[in-house]
């Protein structure tokens, strides 16, 4: 946008650049062809980096398998299933705790406390628990996220504009009525990133899990292509997990927009 | 009650709750014959007997090497290349797409690819940390420098400051918030690949241990190292507030006055 008005000035005195716009189309394009071309002259071994061709070819190929789907499936599957029990228990307690201060300082130290552990710890505690299926993958999904709406809720909760609250008091709004017209709205921006960012926990943690505990889906797949030898799958779905994890922030921040659109943050983008 | 009560009751809470809440994990698993859930004094005892101090050098030294080194790597080559790209606009739009996606592949589907390419020794575990931390931080500091005030940046080059001082001495400073936080955010993800890396690929570490401990059926000392790994995981955060609050004691300063 900025960079808009000084192209024709740039153009007039320098050497004929690219345009702007196509920049990052030149960019992608450059490290295709390096991938394409490194492994094929020689500088980068052959056997671990197919040519970038055959990667997307194989891709093309897996796109018309079953087991493909199946695996992206899994994946899916694990990562909704933790980030909706995740919001569902976070939001309701996030809610509570932030709206009763006495409850916000009894709790604050446990929270920061457990906050910070990293949940693959849990990893072998979920396979003795939940075994080596889709209940350990959603567990630690949903442990890892919940974390991030909590803190979210909490934050959004308690930074309500005070005015507002005690406007809504003076007209002698009950307290549920405050709570569903002037604290959650208010608090609707921070619980969209906070989704949003758990949502990216999510699918790291369900991967994680598939890899690390082999169940079922994409992570498992991707250490399956290896141990068989099978680099071009291998870059396959490793593209695959990047697919995923762009379009779900994607879909994020598209509904972020339409729920928030009345948000002066989302004015601007309008 | 009054706010003075009501400060001091909550006050007491913020203390007694965390300490009621392990008295109570300590008693309801005193008995415990639960073989999965063993008695809390069963777990610190072990936790005492594996960490204090026998495993220390042959696996929570080597996990914080790595880490330590992944996390430093990222921190030298995403600031420098975060200034490089947030002072040529064109370079960052080029960069944008690659870096989006390089970010958005969880990062844990780049292990069996780390294990590929560089094999299973340290040096694969430290390139995927470094990696995964890179982009955090990178995306911080572009951030950050595209977010200097333009009166500094044009009040420093009218001044005549060479370009080498603009960025070291006006365009890190101002950045400097913004690094932090992408470096907390680096950090807890070098952690938990520090996990992952030993859990899949290792013969030490904590990581590994915690998994080969559940797989030998050793359940305390697999909520020993569970335990550890909280703890390290809260003390890293701990110590990072602490640096970032030192150094950029300046910047609160900096604000303040501005307020006031």
């Amino acid at each position: 946008m900025a960079a808009a008005p000084t192209a024709p000035l740039a153009a007039a005195g320098r050497r004929p650049r690219a345009p702007d716009w196509a920049l990052p189309w030149v960019a992608v394009a450059a490290v295709l062809v390096l991938f394409e071309a490194l492994p094929r002259i020689g500088i980068l071994p052959r056997d671990h980096f197919p040519p970038a061709s055959e990667t997307v070819a194989e891709l093309g190929n897996q796109l018309t398998t079953g087991s493909y789907w199946t695996s992206v499936f899994d994946t899916l599957q694990g990562w909704a299933l933790g980030l909706v029990i995740a919001a569902a228990l976070a939001i309701p307690l996030g809610i509570l705790i932030g709206s009763a201060p006495l409850l916000y300082r009894a709790t604050r130290a446990v929270i920061e406390f457990l906050r910070p552990i990293p949940s693959v710890a849990l990893i072998p505690l979920a396979i003795l628990i939940y075994g080596t299926g889709l209940t350990s993958k959603v567990f630690l999904a949903a442990f890892a996220s919940f974390w991030q709406v909590l803190m979210a809720t909490l934050y959004g909760v308690k930074d309500v504009d005070p005015v507002a609250t005690d406007t809504a008091r003076s007209f002698g709004l009950s307290r549920f009525q405050r709570l569903s017209r002037v604290t959650l709205p208010s608090a609707v921006p921070y619980l969209a990133t906070g989704l949003r960012i758990a949502s990216a926990v999510s699918l790291i943690l369900t991967v994680t899990a598939e890899l690390v505990i082999g169940a079922p889906g994409l992570g498992r797949s991707i250490n399956l292509a290896r141990t068989g030898g099978n680099e071009e799958l291998m870059y396959a779905l490793i593209i695959t997990t990047g697919v995923l994890g762009l379009l779900l922030n994607a879909i994020f921040v598209r509904a972020e927009r339409r729920v928030l659109h009345w948000h002066p943050s989302q004015r601007g983008a309008a | 009650m009054t706010v003075a009560g009501r400060r001091w009751v909550g006050g007491g809470l913020e203390i007694a709750v965390p300490i009621l809440v392990l008295g109570a994990w300590g008693v309801l698993s005193a008995g415990s014959q639960t073989y999965y859930f063993p008695p809390l004094t069963d777990i610190l005892s072990t936790f005492a007997d594996t960490w204090l101090f026998e495993r220390v050098t042959s696996d929570a030294l080597p996990s914080l090497a790595r880490m330590g080194a992944g996390f430093l790597i990222a921190v030298v080559v995403a600031v420098s290349l975060g200034l490089l790209l947030g002072l040529s606009p064109r370079a960052k739009r080029a960069a944008s797409p690659i870096v989006e996606f390089a970010r958005a592949i969880p990062p844990p589907a780049l292990l069996p690819f780390a294990i590929l390419v560089i094999g299973v020794g340290n040096s694969m575990k430290v390139a995927i940390i470094a990696f995964v931390c890179l982009w955090p931080i990178l995306l911080n500091t572009i951030d950050g420098v595209l977010g200097v005030d333009p009166t500094l940046r044009d009040t420093s080059r009218v001044y005549g400051i060479s370009p080498r001082d603009r960025v070291l001495k006006v365009m890190f400073p101002a950045a400097a918030p913004q690094i932090f936080a992408g470096m907390r955010t680096s950090l807890s993800l070098a952690l938990i690949l520090m996990v992952i890396s030993e859990m899949v690929a290792s013969t030490n570490g904590i990581g590994y241990f915690v998994l080969q401990s559940q797989r030998s059926f050793d359940i305390p000392e697999m909520w020993s190292g569970i335990l550890l790994l909280g703890i390290l995981g809260y003390a890293l955060n701990g110590i990072f507030v602490l640096i970032e609050r030192r150094a950029l004691r300046w910047h609160r300063g900096a604000r303040a006055s501005e307020v006031s």
